[in-house]
Order: C-alpha cells, then sequence, then structure tokens
C-alpha cells in the first residue's frame, strides 16, 4: 500500500473539499435531488474499504465485518447509480407525447 | 511498492477525476445524465481494480475471496432491487437508506482494522485518531439515516419525538463519545473502548434524530449526507487510501452546501434545527390573525377554469401537500393542456418543496413536466407581476407574505412572490396551518380565490373544465 505521509493526506483532504465546494455550488436547484443521490453513490467507493478490509480478514469476525461492510457497500454504489440515472432520464427539456392530451 | 499497486493507485486518481467531473456535469439537466453515466463507468474501473490489486498481493484468503464476492453480489441486488422499485416520493427514504449503508460500511472499515491489527497497541494516533472519528461518524450516520428513513416512511412517527431528559441526552452522549475516542485514540487494543465507542455513537444517532420534526428532514438528510462523506474520508486515513479521501469530502462538500442552503431556505440555523423547538406545537401560536375568522373568498373549479383558460401567463406554485396527494401527473396534465392553449406556463419551486433538496423537482419531471418550465425561486420571484393566474397547489408556509414582516414565526423566510401575481387560486382542502401554524395572510388577500377540495380530485376538475373552454 501506498505509504502517504499525513501532510500529504490532509492536503489532498482540503483540496477536495474546496473542489467539491466549487464544483457542487454550480448545480442548479432543480437538480438537487439528483446530486444527492448522485454524490450518495460516490461515496460508495467505500466498497473498495471494504474490498481490502475483506483481504486482510482472517478471524471470523473479521470475515463477518468484511462480508456486512460489502453488502453495505455494494448496495450503496449499484441502488446509488441506478437511481440517480432513473431520475435524471425523466428531465426533459421538452414533454414526450405519450400522454393523452 | 509494486508496480500493480502503483498502477491501481494511478487508475484510482484517474477515477476520482472523473467523479468530479461528473458531479461538473451534473450543473445542466442535459449534461447530467452523462454525468452520472461517468462516475458509474468510473467506480467500476476502481472497483475492477481494486479486484485486481487485491489479487495480486495474495494475502487473501478463500474465505475472504467467498466474502468479498457474496457480500458484494447480495449488496448489489439488493441496492439494484430497491432502486428499481422506489416511487419519486420515497425517493427521500431510499436516499436516507443508502446513506446509512455508506456510513455504516465506513464505520465496520475502521472497526475491522482495529480488530485486525496485529499488534493494534502499537497503532498510532495517525491510525487511530482517524480510526476513531470514522467509527463515531459513521455510526452516528448509521442509526440517524436509518431513523430519518423511518419518520419520511411513516415507520418511525413523524413528529418529534421528545422524551423526559432527552436533550440532557444529547449533551451527555457526545461528552461519551469524546471521552470514548480520546480513550482509544490512546488505547487502540481496547476492546471495550472499541464497542463502547460504537454502541454511544448508535445511539446518539437516534437520540439526535428522533427530536427533529418531519418538516425538517430536507436539513437532516443532507446534514447525513455530509456526515458520510466524512466518515469516508476518515475511512480514507485509515486505509491509507485516497481515492476515499478525494470522494469522501466531494460527498462532504455537497452535503454541507445542501444543508446550508436548505437551511437559508428555511430561515433558522442548522443548529437550531438539530435542536429542535420548531413545527413541534409547543411554541406558542402567533398573536397576528387569532382573532374573528378571516374572510375567504371560495371559487369553484368552473371559475378557475375560465381565469386559467383566458390567461396569458400562469405560475404553478406545487407544495408537499401536491406529492402527498399523488397529483403531479394531473397538474402535469393541465399544465400540458394550457401550454397546448398557448398559455405560458412555469412552475415556481420553493427550495425547501418537497422532503429533501430538490424533490419536487423529481416529482414534476417524472409527471412528465420539461425541465425549462421549473423555476427556482429567485428566477420566477421577478415573474409573478406578470402573471394573470397563480395557481397555488399544497404550498402555505412558503407563499405567507408575512414573512417579509419581523415578529412572527416565519418572519425572514425567502417567499414565493405569490401575493403580487394578478389574481390567485388556493387549491387546499381546509383553513388549516402549515408547519409554521400561523394564519397564511395569502388566503385572505382580496384577489385570492381558495378552492377548497383535494389536490388530485380539485385538479382533475379544473382540467376537464379547461377542457371544455379550449376543446
Amino acid at each position: 500500500m501506498n505509504n502517504l505521509d499525513l501532510l500529504t493526506a490532509i492536503t489532498v483532504f482540503v483540496l477536495s473539499v474546496l473542489v467539491g465546494i466549487e464544483v457542487i455550488s454550480k448545480v442548479p436547484a432543480t437538480l438537487h435531488t439528483p446530486l444527492m443521490s448522485g454524490s450518495n453513490s460516490v461515496h460508495g467507493i467505500v466498497v473498495i474499504g471494504a474490498m481490502l478490509i475483506a483481504a486482510e480478514s482472517h478471524t471470523w469476525l473479521g470475515y463477518v465485518l468484511a462480508f456486512v461492510a460489502m453488502a453495505f457497500g455494494a448496495m450503496n454504489v449499484v441502488g446509488g447509480y441506478v437511481v440517480t440515472d432513473r431520475m435524471l432520464e425523466m428531465f426533459k427539456a421538452r414533454p414526450t407525447s405519450e400522454k393523452e392530451v | 511498492m509494486d508496480n500493480v499497486s502503483d498502477a491501481v493507485h494511478y487508475i484510482f486518481l484517474a477515477a476520482a477525476a472523473c467523479f468530479v467531473l461528473g458531479l461538473h456535469l451534473m450543473n445542466h439537466p442535459r449534461t447530467a445524465r452523462r454525468g452520472n453515466s461517468l462516475s458509474a463507468g468510473a467506480m467500476a474501473v476502481a472497483i475492477g481494480a481494486t479486484v485486481w490489486l487485491v489479487a495480486d498481493e495474495g494475502v487473501i484468503s478463500r474465505t475472504g475471496w467467498l466474502v468479498l464476492v457474496t457480500g458484494g453480489l447480495f449488496g448489489a441486488a439488493l441496492g439494484l432491487w430497491a432502486a428499481r422499485a422506489v416511487q419519486m416520493t420515497a425517493m427521500p427514504q431510499l436516499v436516507s437508506v443508502f446513506n446509512a449503508v455508506g456510513g455504516g460500511a465506513a464505520a465496520l472499515i475502521a472497526v475491522n482494522d482495529l480488530l485486525q491489527a496485529e499488534d493494534a497497541a502499537l497503532l498510532g494516533a495517525r491510525v487511530s485518531l482517524p480510526g476513531a472519528l470514522d467509527i463515531v461518524i459513521g455510526a452516528v450516520t448509521f442509526s440517524g439515516s436509518l431513523i430519518a428513513a423511518g419518520k419520511l416512511q411513516g415507520v418511525v412517527s413523524g413528529a418529534p419525538v421528545v422524551f423526559p431528559g432527552a436533550r440532557l441526552l444529547n449533551v451527555l452522549l457526545p461528552a461519551a463519545f469524546v471521552v470514548g475516542a480520546v480513550w482509544l485514540v490512546l488505547a487502540p487494543d481496547s476492546r471495550t473502548a472499541l464497542y463502547g465507542l460504537v454502541a454511544v455513537a448508535l445511539l446518539f444517532g437516534v437520540t439526535m434524530v428522533l427530536p427533529i420534526g418531519g418538516a425538517d428532514m430536507p436539513v437532516v438528510i443532507a446534514l447525513l449526507n455530509a456526515f458520510t462523506g466524512s466518515a469516508v474520508a476518515m475511512a480514507g486515513f485509515v486505509l491509507n487510501e485516497t481515492a476515499l479521501i478525494i470522494a469522501g469530502m466531494l460527498v462532504s462538500a455537497s452535503g454541507g452546501i445542501l444543508t446550508k442552503l436548505m437551511a437559508d431556505a428555511m430561515n433558522r440555523s442548522i443548529a437550531n434545527i438539530v435542536i429542535g423547538g420548531f413545527g413541534t406545537g409547543d411554541s406558542a401560536p402567533a398573536a397576528t390573525g387569532s382573532g374573528a375568522p378571516a374572510q375567504v373568498r371560495s371559487v369553484s373549479a368552473d371559475d378557475v377554469a375560465i381565469q386559467l383558460a383566458y390567461a396569458r401567463k400562469v405560475v404553478f406554485v406545487p407544495g408537499y401537500g401536491l406529492a402527498a396527494a399523488q397529483a403531479q401527473h394531473e397538474l402535469g396534465d393541465l399544465a400540458k393542456l394550457l401550454t397546448d392553449h398557448g398559455v405560458d406556463v412555469s412552475y415556481a419551486v420553493h427550495p425547501v418543496a418537497g422532503r429533501m433538496p430538490g424533490h419536487m423537482n423529481v416529482l414534476l419531471a417524472e409527471a412528465n413536466v420539461p425541465y425549462t418550465q421549473l423555476k427556482e425561486m429567485d428566477d420566477v420571484n421577478p415573474e409573478f407581476p406578470q402573471a394573470d393566474v397563480a395557481l397555488v397547489i399544497g404550498a402555505n408556509d412558503v407563499t405567507n407574505p408575512i414573512a417579509r414582516r419581523p415578529g412572527n414565526a416565519v418572519s425572514g423566510m425567502p417567499i414565493l412572490d405569490v401575493d403580487k401575481a394578478k389574481s390567485v387560486v388556493v387549491i387546499k382542502r381546509s383553513m388549516g396551518h402549515g408547519y409554521a401554524g400561523i394564519d397564511n395572510e395569502l388566503y385572505t388577500d382580496p384577489k385570492t380565490g381558495m378552492f377548497f377540495t383535494d389536490a388530485k380530485k380539485g385538479l382533475s376538475e379544473l382540467k376537464a373544465a379547461v377542457g371544455e373552454f379550449v376543446g
């Protein structure tokens, strides 16, 4: 594993917050729900942590915790992206004419 | 460090860049879907790269693989099912649940890391401090988000639940986890400190969210979203993975901004919401308008239909009542009828309309409303004076002109300038109060007509009546 020193990690931490604020403050209120559910799926990256934990586990307790963490993380990632896509698909510039008038 | 590890970490960096680009593309409805796909693709690649890394390191046991694959598939299937099945009105609950599991996973990573450490006592503060923070934030988010989801779903009472000593508990519990966290940092091998901290944090999540009223949920969800992001970033510190730090902090920034926007839109501080007391019914009703019953003008569907059919510009003002009545489709149909008739139609959406930030827009989009007609508060307010009719459906406090004057429960709250429209129609079941528990001066304005009915039924009647005029 990369042996980052603490200063580098904290630098990344601070810059990420600033980038986040810069990018997200431009999102219109119309899209706040998809934004929230989309950013929710981004924190599903925690599943990568769960995988690394599963790799290091060698006790029953460790396996159980890793299983739950994997399930949680995977649910977060998959569900988050799918539901965000479902919502964004509905945002159209023009109404589709499937409905009766 | 070997070559595979290097390669995988470059992939992580690229994925992190895609997350940022994906969020950037969210700044317009036209590109947002592409942004989400980009982000999802990057996540898939990052997960694939992690499988490669884990296989290459070779320390994983056979059981470890089994756990990794079955756990992943199980969670993915559950997430997929939930995402496909959910109703758009239930979106806030689902986002809360995903938030809960994300926070829970982050907390478990720290717990497992401390348990697996070969000589935990030797772990420095470099690992144990973020570890303790991860556990606290992750566990609070987990139980707090579940309670929030329960309140939104109606499983847990939506009313603020306050029991004797609740406030005291909310002071004692944070003190307890500060003690627990310091203990864990000093003695990372102490199981008592570890389990104690998890228990206290889980309990605090419950007692923090229980006393918060249903109307404040948009703020709570946004706040918990920010928490999860921080928990994931802390897990990144524990595991020494920058990808987790970057992604976690992006989410945290997003949650933080939304929390602030929501709190501003309700004209309340975040601390005030978390401590509670608004909409609990325990505040004395405002003195204004509590005298003789005010005079209101009642109108029928036909009256309103004539007004709408001969209007040049109509602004709809949807509130949570619309969503609660599941009437967004009826509204969408009515709007389409008017649009086809040549009426300029738009929707004035207050930031807190719905149960989570931006919720009303999603409900309207589902009802086939083009996003070009969805207007934010600041854009639509200057348009009200030109509007021939403003039709308010299920919105109350956010339209109350009294908010412009000091000295009442909604003073200073940003409102939609509905009272500036040439005429106003309010669809409402009764003269009941909104969450703030005060009379709405808009209803007694001489140019306002009250159409007393259920939102769904009323809009269907309007659609039929308008259809007669324009058809």
